[in-house]
C-alpha cells in the first residue's frame, strides 16, 4: 500500500510537467503574442505605451527568445510563486485568482455535500421500495436531471425567479457586500446566495449518484446475509443502513476524488451564466482576450486539482478494495 | 433441409434458438417500450437533420427588426370539430413610450395552416431543387404571419432556426462519437490484441487524457481556433476536440474485450485454420462485442450534445451565422430578455428531449446488447 502511494506520488511531478507543456502549447496557440494584443488594446482605448516599455516587457517574458525558453521562463516564475501580470486587469494574477479560487472551492464543496445528502437517502429508499410510485418518480427526475445541461437549469431557475418573484438570483453577494472585506456578515450573505448555484451544479451528479446507489444496493439486498439478518428479526431500516448500505457505498466513496474536480470544472459554465465571481468567468474572459498567462495559470490550477483528485480517488479505491491492491503488486 | 424438417409447429423456443444475434437484440430491445418510443423521437429528429429546409417556414437568416419578439402562435389542429389546422393571428402595436413594436396574439382572427405549401426555394440534400415546405400559412391577403415558435430579437423565425440548429447539433453528436469509435476501436484494439509496449504507451496516453480537466481544456482549445475559419472548419474542429477525450472510455472497453477474447477457443481455432490476423479481428472478434460498442456509443452521444451546446452557449463553440442549439440559446443569455420572451428557452427543451431520448435508447440497447444473458 505505502509503495503504491509512493509510486503515484513520484509520478505526480511528471504528470504536472506534461500538463504544463500542454497548457502552454494551448494558450500559446492563437496567432500573435500577447504583447501585440496588449498594445492593440491600449491603442484602441486611447492610451499608448512607449517602445522601451514594450521592449522591457518582451525581455521579461522572453518573448524575443525561442518558444521553449518562454516556457522555461514561465515555469521559473511559477516556481517562485509569480503567476505573472494580467494585462486586462493590470493586477498580479495571483491576487486575481486567490479569492475567486476560494469561492470556487466553497461552491464545489457545498454542491458536493448537497449531492450526497440528497442522493444517498433517495437511492436507499428507491432500492428498498423498487417499482413503487416514489421509485418511478425518482427515476423520472433522475433521467431528466441527467439530461438537463447545467446552464439550462440555471437559466430556467433564473427566469422563474425573475418572472414570478421579481428576484434576481445572480451573483454570490448582495450589492452591499460585493466589494466589502471579509466579515461574519459577508460570510452569512454568501451562504444566503450560494445555495442556489450549488444545487444547480449538483443536480446532474445527484441524479447519477442516486441511480448508482440504487443499483448497488439492489445487488446487495438479494444476498443471503440480508435474509439472515431479516430472519433474526432486525428492523428493516436498521438492517439496510447497517450492512448492505455500507457495502453499496464502497464504490461510490472511491469516486469522491474524481467528482470534486469535475465540480470545479463544471462550475465554470454555471458561474458564467449566473454571473458568479469565481474562477470560471475569469478564465473565460482571459481566453477570449488572449490574456495568456492568466489563462495558463488558471488552466494549470484546474489540472493540478484534477490530478490530486484522481490520485485521492485511486488511493481510496485501493484502500477500500483489497482486490485492486493485489493486482497492483 | 425443408424435406427433413419435422412437421411440428415452430415454438417460440425454436425461433429463439435459430435466430441470429441481431434478431435477438431486436426482440429484446422491442420489449423496452420507453426505449422504442425514444428511438422514434430520434428518428424524427434525424429526418429533420436530413432536410431542415423542408420543415422551415421561412429563410432562417431573414431578419426584420419590426418583427422582433413575436410570441408563439399555438397550432390548433381542429377548427371546432373539423380537422382544419389554424393559428391565431398576431397584431403589433408600437409602444408610445419605448417606441418598440409589441406583438400579442389575437385569438379572434384565425390564419389557416396548410401542408405542403410553396415557399422559398432550396435544395433537398443539396441536390434536388424544390419550393415545397411541410407547413405554411394559407395565402389569403399576403399579410399573414406564421411563427410557430415565435421570433427572436432580430425577428428571425425560431421554428425555422430550430430545424436548422437541429441539423448542426445532432450531426455534431453523431460525428464526434463516430470519431471516438474509430479512435477507440483502433487504439483499444491495438492495445488489447498486441499487448506489450504498444499497450503500455496507449494505456498511459488514455490515463493522461482522462486526468485532464475536460471543460477548461475544451474552452481553451476552442478559444484558440482562428477567428477567420469558415463554419465548416469550426464544425470539424469542434468535432475533433470533443472526441479527443471521448474515445478513451471506449478504448478502455475495447481493450478489455480483446484481452478476454484473445484467450478464447474460437480465436485459437481461427488461427489454426490459417486465418490472417486482420480476418480474426474483423470477422471473429469484433462481432462478438459490436452490440456493446453500439450501446456505449449511444450513451456517449448525449454528453457530446450537451458539451457542444454549452460551448456554443458560451460563445466558444459553433459561431453565428452557423446555427446550433447552443447558438440559439445564446439569445436567452440575458434574463430580462427571457422574461420578455420566454419562448427563447424552447431550444433548451429540445436539447433535454434529445438527450433524454438518447439516454433511454442507450439504456435499452445496453440491456438488449447481450441477448443470451438474463
Amino acid at each position: 500500500m505505502t509503495r503504491y502511494v509512493l509510486r503515484r506520488l513520484v509520478l505526480l511531478p511528471a504528470l504536472l510537467f506534461l500538463f504544463s507543456v500542454t497548457v502552454f502549447a494551448i494558450v500559446q496557440a492563437p496567432p500573435g503574442d500577447f504583447l501585440t494584443t496588449y498594445v492593440a488594446t491600449l491603442a484602441s482605448s486611447g492610451s499608448s505605451i512607449s517602445a522601451e516599455q514594450v521592449e522591457a516587457l518582451r525581455r521579461e517574458y522572453g518573448l524575443d527568445r525561442p518558444i521553449w525558453i518562454q516556457y522555461l521562463k514561465w515555469m521559473e516564475n511559477l516556481a517562485k510563486g509569480n503567476l505573472g501580470l494580467s494585462l486586462e486587469y493590470q493586477r498580479p494574477n495571483a491576487e486575481l485568482i486567490g479569492e475567486r479560487l476560494v469561492l470556487t472551492m466553497v461552491l464545489a464543496l457545498l454542491s458536493f455535500v448537497f449531492t450526497w445528502i440528497v442522493a444517498i437517502p433517495a437511492g436507499i429508499y428507491s432500492a428498498m421500495h423498487p417499482r413503487s410510485v416514489v421509485d418511478y418518480l425518482l427515476t423520472v427526475v433522475n433521467y431528466v436531471g441527467v439530461a438537463t445541461p447545467n446552464f439550462m437549469l440555471a437559466l430556467i431557475l433564473m427566469w422563474g425567479a425573475f418572472a414570478f418573484f421579481g428576484m434576481s438570483v445572480t451573483g454570490l453577494f448582495s450589492p452591499d457586500f460585493v466589494d466589502a472585506p471579509w466579515s461574519v456578515a459577508r460570510v452569512l450573505d454568501l451562504l444566503e446566495h450560494v445555495w442556489l448555484p450549488a444545487v444547480v451544479l449538483g443536480v446532474a451528479g445527484t441524479a447519477r449518484l442516486t441511480r448508482v446507489m440504487r443499483a448497488n444496493l439492489l445487488d446487495e439486498l438479494n444476498k443471503p446475509y440480508v435474509t439472515t439478518a431479516r430472519a433474526k428479526g432486525l428492523p428493516e431500516w436498521r438492517l439496510v443502513v447497517r450492512y448492505p448500505a455500507r457495502l453499496a457505498l464502497n464504490p461510490l466513496v472511491s469516486t469522491i476524488g474524481w467528482y470534486l474536480p469535475a465540480l470545479f470544472s463544471g462550475s465554470l459554465i454555471v458561474a458564467t451564466v449566473m454571473n458568479l465571481p469565481n474562477i470560471g468567468p475569469l478564465l473565460l474572459r482571459a481566453l477570449i482576450n488572449q490574456d495568456m498567462y492568466l489563462a495558463g495559470s488558471i488552466l494549470l490550477i484546474y489540472c493540478f486539482l484534477t490530478i490530486v483528485g484522481t490520485l485521492v480517488s485511486d488511493i481510496l479505491l485501493a484502500w477500500l478494495d483489497p482486490r485492486i491492491r493485489l493486482e497492483e503488486r | 433441409m425443408s424435406v427433413l424438417a419435422p412437421a411440428v409447429p415452430v415454438t417460440a423456443e425454436d425461433r429463439v434458438s435459430v435466430a441470429s444475434n441481431w434478431q435477438l437484440v431486436w426482440w429484446r430491445f422491442r420489449k423496452h417500450r420507453l426505449a422504442l418510443a425514444s428511438a422514434l423521437v430520434l428518428l424524427l429528429l434525424y429526418v429533420v437533420v436530413l432536410c431542415p429546409d423542408f420543415f422551415s417556414t421561412q429563410d432562417p437568416e431573414a431578419t426584420e427588426a419590426r418583427l422582433a419578439f413575436i410570441p408563439i402562435q399555438r397550432l390548433h389542429v381542429f377548427d371546432g370539430w373539423r380537422p382544419a389546422p389554424w393559428v391565431p393571428d398576431v397584431v403589433g402595436k408600437r409602444n408610445p413610450t419605448t417606441l418598440r413594436m409589441e406583438w400579442r396574439v389575437d385569438e379572434s382572427r384565425k390564419i389557416p395552416v396548410r401542408f405542403f405549401v410553396t415557399g422559398y426555394s432550396y435544395r433537398v440534400l443539396g441536390v434536388i431543387p424544390t419550393r415545397i415546405h411541410l407547413v405554411g400559412a394559407a395565402p389569403t391577403d399576403g399579410r399573414e404571419r406564421l411563427h410557430l415558435l415565435g421570433t427572436d430579437r432580430l425577428g428571425r423565425d425560431q421554428w425555422t432556426r430550430l430545424a436548422h440548429g437541429t441539423r448542426t447539433s445532432m450531426t455534431i453528436g453523431l460525428t464526434a462519437v463516430t470519431f471516438s469509435i474509430v479512435l477507440g476501436v483502433l487504439l483499444g484494439g491495438i492495445s488489447g490484441y498486441f499487448g506489450g509496449p504498444a499497450d503500455a504507451v496507449i494505456q498511459r496516453l488514455i490515463e493522461l487524457l482522462q486526468s485532464l480537466p475536460t471543460i477548461p481544456i475544451w474552452l481553451a482549445l476552442t478559444a484558440a481556433l482562428p477567428r477567420d475559419w469558415s463554419p465548416q472548419q469550426v464544425f470539424f474542429a469542434i468535432t475533433v476536440i470533443l472526441s479527443l477525450v471521448g474515445w478513451t472510455t471506449l478504448g478502455r472497453e475495447v481493450r478489455g474485450r480483446f484481452l478476454a477474447l484473445r484467450e478464447e477457443d474460437f480465436v485459437l481455432a481461427a488461427e489454426l485454420a490459417g486465418a490472417s490476423q486482420g480476418r480474426i479481428i474483423v470477422r471473429h472478434m469484433v462481432p462478438t462485442f459490436l452490440s456493446h460498442i453500439i450501446a456505449t456509443s449511444t450513451l456517449a452521444i448525449p454528453a457530446m450534445i450537451i458539451n457542444e451546446t454549452s460551448l456554443s452557449f458560451l460563445g466558444l463553440g459553433i459561431r453565428p451565422p452557423a446555427i446550433s442549439w447552443g447558438v440559439l440559446l445564446q439569445e436567452a443569455q440575458n434574463i430580462q430578455t427571457v422574461a420578455l420572451a420566454p419562448w427563447l428557452l424552447v431550444p433548451g427543451a429540445v436539447v433535454i428531449l434529445s438527450v433524454l431520448a438518447f439516454n433511454l435508447v442507450g439504456d435499452g440497447l445496453r440491456d438488449a446488447a447481450d441477448p443470451y444473458s438474463q
